[in-house]
Parts: C-alpha cells; structure tokens; sequence
C-alpha cells in the first residue's frame, strides 16, 4: 500500500515547468483563430490616459465600453458578458484604433472620433440621450436641459443627468460637454456638475478642449 | 431562468494551464499545442448555449477529454499508414516535470484507464465529475482509475 500512496503523489505532482509559457503561448494564439470563426464577440484591452489605464471593449459592431475605474473591471466584464455576449476575450491588439485616437484626442491633436460605436449597454431614454450627448462638438458645452429638451422631453432635467452618469463610453460620447445651468456653485460635482470619472476629470477635460474661461467657468 | 456565464476570457485564466497540462500529459507536447486550440475554440462556440454553470471546470474538461481522444486516433492512423508508432508518441507527458518513467507508462495505459488515470490525479476531478467527463457511471471512472493505477505500480514499484 505504500508505493500506492507514492505512485498517487507521484501522478498528483506533475506540474508544468515553472515559467513555462506553453499555455500562455497557446491561448494568445486563440484571439486569431477565434476571430477567424466569427467567435470574437467582445474583444477588451486597456489604454491609456493622463487619468490612468481605461478599460475598452469592442466589438464588430464598434466601440462598445470604455471605463475608468480598474477597481471595477471584473464587474464591467461580467456586465458585458451578461448583457451582450459572453464570448469576451482579451485581445488588445483589437483596440489598437481606439487607443490611437484617444491618445491623439489628448495631446490636442484630435477633435473628433472617427469609431464607429455600439450601444448595446444602453436603452430607451438614456441612450436617446447619449446619441444627442455625441453631437456636441468639442469645445462646445450643453445643459442637462438642453439635453433633455433635445431628446424630447424637458422635462426629465434629472433623468438625463442620470443618462449621463450611466454613459458606457465616456469622452467618445461626451458627456463632459454637459454642464449645469446657471453659475451655481457647490453641490455635488461643483458648478461643472457631477461626472462618471470625477469632477477633476471633468475640468481636465473641458480645460483641454478650452471650453473653461480663466476662472475656470464653463463658457456657456 | 437565465444562466449567468462569466466572461469566456475567466475561464481561460483560470482553467487554461490545467487544460493544457492535461493535454501535454496526455499527448505529449507538440499536439497538446492543436488540442488547446481546438478545445477552447469548442468551448467558445458552445458557450452561450450552456444552461449550466455550475461546474465549467469539468465542462472544459469534458471537451479536452474528447479532443485528446481525437489526437489518440489520429495518431493511430498515421502509425497505422507508416507502419510504425511514431517518434512523438514516446514524449506523452514528458513536457511535465518529474518522474519520464512514470509518464512514459502511464501514456502505455488503455485509453480509459490512461484517462481516469489523468483526471484523478492530473485534473483534481471527483469521480463523478470523472464520470461525467467520459461519460460512463461514477463506479465505472472509479474502477477504471483502480486498474490504471495497479497497472503502474508493476511499472513504479521496481
């Protein structure tokens, strides 16, 4: 019974060399194969940002996710997996165009997107409200009113701020454009309003657009 | 009720170098390559179709059971057509750290009892995990493993 016992631990201990890349090798070879059968659905990577890495997701369809909290990517992943396909995979050699662009967009060289988008995240109301959000040009602000007034019902002013504050895919769609009415300072968000990666990324951006006068006011 | 299926990319993190240590120990190497490939691309188009996530370890290895199978087969025609056992067929779990001798037998094992063999030992499965895997009856994995490993004791205990 003895050598049973060795003859088990023996079967039990077989292990790959440590630091062997064979598995690793073997899985990056699946994002080609998969795409080339029509079985990458949701492709994800990060890119950078003066604000840290980002989450991106894509799919066929276009830009799909981008999100700025890495504390909540596995959360975001499953949301994706759930609402949208869960053929997810890593491959961020899929948002090599997203990432070059973002990185155009930041060191002022880029004004506008050229990606094609994917929706699927959002619905109904709010997603009425984010197309409208996408036609606000750079350097250019809006209201939530105005937002809600464009998407047919003025007013739902809260109701749009919510759209806003669910965007999947912020600074694509620009909901940094959207300010509040008035010169009310204080509240939550301050004067800017409130905004899905912070309010100081929300002044970062519009300084960068040079939609802030010297006060640091939305030129409304 | 809908099945919650995580992202297909946490099942290749987290069950990836099992599959693929199962397969090398199985296959040897080179083919252990194609069977990952052809494994998780297998599981991919099944995915969203699944209507049980309880146990997507043994899933995956249900579909790594069948590829290995495959590459068995496929190995014995060509031996069959060049008249003689292949080179690689030797190198069967000779990728895995330990015991080539021991890797070297437990690849001369009957199909079955090999496979038992590798998914007690190998995979960390429960015999009714195993029985699901190869599709026969949770006694019928457990006494397969039973013959497998009295078969390499005679080997081992030399």
């Amino acid at each position: 019974m003895g050598d049973m016992n060795e003859l088990e631990q023996a079967l039990r201990s077989a292990s790959l060399p440590p630091g062997d890349a064979g598995a690793a090798a073997a899985a990056g070879k699946l994002v080609a194969r998969a795409e080339d059968e029509g079985l990458l659905e949701v492709a994800y990577g990060s890119v950078e940002s003066p604000f840290g890495d980002l989450l991106a997701a894509v799919t066929p369809r276009g830009l799909l996710r981008l999100s700025y909290d890495p504390r909540r990517n596995d959360a975001v992943l499953e949301q994706i997996a759930a609402k949208v396909s869960p053929r997810v995979l890593e491959a961020p050699e899929r948002l090599d165009p997203v990432r070059r662009q973002l990185e155009e967009y930041f060191e002022g060289q880029r004004q506008k997107f050229e990606l094609k988008l994917d929706w699927r995240l959002t619905r109904g109301f709010f997603q009425k409200i984010l197309r409208e959000t996408a036609r606000v040009r750079f350097g250019e602000l809006a209201t939530y009113k105005q937002m809600a007034e464009a998407a047919g019902s003025p007013r739902a002013v809260r109701a749009a701020g919510n759209a806003l504050g669910s965007n999947p895919i912020p600074i694509v769609v620009p909901c940094h454009r959207i300010v509040r009415t008035g010169g009310k300072l204080g509240g939550y968000g301050g004067q800017l309003g409130p905004y899905i990666g912070g309010p100081e990324v929300k002044q970062r951006l519009l300084e960068l657009e040079g939609a802030l006068d010297a006060d640091g006011r939305p030129r409304l | 009720m809908g099945v919650r299926l995580p992202p297909f990319q946490a099942l290749l993190d987290e069950h990836g170098n099992d599959v693929y240590r199962f397969l090398v120990a199985s296959l040897g190497r080179e083919e252990a390559d194609d069977s990952f490939q052809e494994t998780f691309i297998s599981a991919l188009r099944a995915y969203p179709r699944l209507r049980d996530a309880s146990n997507l370890r043994s899933w995956l290895f249900t579909i790594a059971h069948r590829k290995a199978i495959d590459a068995h087969r496929a190995r014995a025609r060509r031996a069959v057509l060049v008249e003689q056992v292949p080179e690689q067929a030797d190198s069967g779990g000779l990728g895995l750290n330990g015991e080539p001798e021991l890797w070297r037998a437990v690849r001369g094992l009957p199909a079955k009892q090999r496979a038992a063999v590798l998914h007690r030992y190998v995979n960390d499965l429960a015999y009714v995990d195993i029985g699901r895997v190869m599709g026969c009856s949770e006694d019928a994995a457990r006494r397969s493993v039973h013959e497998g490993l009295k078969k390499l004791r005679t080997v081992w205990a030399t």
